[in-house]
């Protein structure tokens, strides 16, 4: 059994980690970037932010004073038992929100969207969202917080089939370009794409596609793999680089991530992470052991099975293919 | 300083400033701040300007620096503040606020994510000699905490919690920031995008306008949307 107090004292340690600390995956990348960058001003932002993510270690300070919309995604081993069950994980990671509000401290971002109510913890109604996944198999849960901004950079539209590969290059140039001026995407940036699904999930595939895959990662689909790529050279060419400065570094990884799509559509979402990339993952076993880590092994191929009950041999040959 | 500052023309500023001392300040200069800067948004802005409310008083003598942002901060039980990091918000809102602002508030400075658009600058900055400074980024929150070197008062921080309160924060060295517009009103973030407007009929050579429009958009991609 998950001891509970287990589960909370890691969420509240992950917040802390998410806020503070840049992913290596991401520093990497941005670390090439500022290599190859050869505008004045981008180059500036670029080491700017090189030397932010070193003070912000250093001092234990957030990286980044807005917070965006914290969020959790949970991964359930199927063998793993929660002591107090879901509700108290909620309660859990409810409670570890509000604490790392006060305790880092986080600005309380959070509001009703109406009556601009605010608790002054990142907690309300629906707030913060808690996301699920399962995987068969394993005593344990897996932890992950994302602190993503909330106000530019995403988008949704639908397609159709007759739009086509070139329609999809549009749309993710039309985004790039829409929330890339004057950097309100705070690039350069994880690039994640949802394609298909429902309009929900498809929105939901992008979001997880940016923030849940580590830069370098790519789709075991290989002409999906290959589209990605493309679409990380295409948003490179633009001209631009951070806050909208001309220059060569808009993206730094592109991920796409596809779900089964009404026959006559093929609605997409593109999601932009951020320079800061907040993300933190712990792995929690049933015997109260903790490994902290920063990739969120989300899309597992139990994820992205295409069959009805599980095979993972049937899998692992389509996905080899 | 940043490592990449090196190309840069870099200024420092003592606050409250005085349109003379930013006579030199060019679109693209990274400036750094001492002094104390307020944060006041649309939570100040509708307060003072719609509500009637004061500003504290001699507020422009202490300070002519307004910061669109929202610390990341905490109040002690004692009545002290905990302040980590400080980052910019979009300020491209606020500019219908701005005109009474500039005339109730004396600010000289503004700071914020983004910059606004020339036409504001022209309309609204230029009149009182003031200019913009957009956060570096984004998201030198870190960097910009560093530079705090206290909490001199916080305002209707009850009625208006701790991200829309008027926050006074004593700064030394604080920054980078980078000058959107100088006193002419005109836009670093305007001219980039015309670099960048050149090269747009290429990069969307050979993509495909969708079947199903949407209404209200431009087709344009000179232009921005904000």
């Amino acid at each position: 059994m998950i001891p509970m107090s287990v589960v909370r004292k890691t969420a509240r340690e992950l917040m802390d980690r998410a806020a503070i600390e840049i992913p290596d995956d991401y520093l990497t990348g941005l670390k090439k970037a500022a290599d190859n960058e050869d505008g004045d001003l981008s180059s500036f932002v670029l080491h700017a932010m090189l030397e932010n993510y070193e003070a912000a270690k250093e001092d234990r300070r957030a990286m980044c004073a807005d917070t965006g919309v914290p969020r959790w995604y949970v991964k359930m081993g199927n063998e793993a038992t929660l002591e107090g069950g879901p509700v108290a994980l909620e309660e859990a990671l409810r409670g570890a929100t509000a604490e790392a509000t006060d305790g880092v401290p986080l600005r309380p971002n959070r509001v009703h969207p109406l009556w601009r109510t605010d608790h002054n913890n990142n907690v309300g109604l629906n707030a913060p969202e808690i996301e699920y996944s399962f995987e068969p198999g394993g005593d344990w849960i897996d932890l992950t917080t994302v602190h993503k901004g909330g106000l530019f950079g995403t988008d949704y539209r639908m397609l159709f089939p007759g739009d086509g590969i070139e329609g999809i290059k549009r749309f993710y140039l039309d985004c790039l370009m829409a929330f890339g001026k004057r950097g309100l995407a705070c690039q350069p940036a994880i690039i994640g794409v949802g394609l298909g699904g429902s309009k929900d999930i498809c929105s939901v595939l992008g979001k997880q596609a940016a923030c849940l895959r580590t830069v370098g990662d790519r789709n075991p689909d290989p002409r999906t793999a290959e589209l990605e790529l493309e679409l990380m050279e295409l948003g490179n060419s633009i001209g631009m680089g951070a806050m909208g400065f001309v220059g060569k570094s808009m993206v730094i990884d592109c991920h796409i991530e596809c779900g089964y799509t009404h026959t006559g559509g093929m609605p997409m979402s593109v999601h932009a992470f951020c320079l800061s990339s907040r993300r933190a993952v712990a792995r929690v076993y049933g015997d109260g052991r903790v490994e902290f880590r920063t990739d969120p092994n989300w899309f597992t191929p139990y994820m992205r099975r295409e069959t009805v009950g599980w095979e993972p041999e049937a899998e692992s040959l389509r996905q080899s293919v | 300083m940043g490592t990449g500052s090196g190309k840069l023309k870099t200024v420092s500023l003592n606050l409250p400033v005085t349109t003379e001392d930013l006579k030199d300040i060019e679109i693209g200069t990274v400036v750094y701040l001492n002094g104390v800067v307020y944060t006041a948004r649309e939570g100040v802005y509708k307060k003072v300007i719609e509500d009637g409310e004061q500003l504290p008083a001699h507020l422009h003598e202490t300070s002519n620096a307004n910061f669109h942002c929202s610390p990341a901060a905490t109040r002690n039980a004692d009545g002290t503040y905990n302040v980590g990091a400080m980052t910019g918000t979009a300020s491209f809102r606020f500019s219908k606020w701005l005109e009474d602002w500039f005339r109730i508030s004396k600010a000289k400075i503004i700071i914020g994510k983004g910059g606004m658009s020339s036409a504001d600058y022209k309309k609204y900055f230029v009149p009182n000699g003031a200019i913009y400074l957009t956060t570096v980024g984004y998201g030198t929150g870190a960097l910009l905490g560093r530079g705090i070197k206290g909490i001199r008062d916080v305002h209707w921080f009850d009625e208006l919690g701790v991200a829309q309160a008027m926050w006074m924060v004593e700064v030394e060295n604080f920054g980078p920031f980078i000058a959107d517009s100088d006193l002419e009103g005109n836009s670093l973030f305007e001219r980039e995008n015309a670099k960048i407007r050149e090269g747009v009929d290429k990069l969307y050579e050979g993509t495909k306008e969708p079947a199903l429009h949407r209404y209200g958009e431009s087709n344009n991609r000179g232009d921005e949307v904000i």
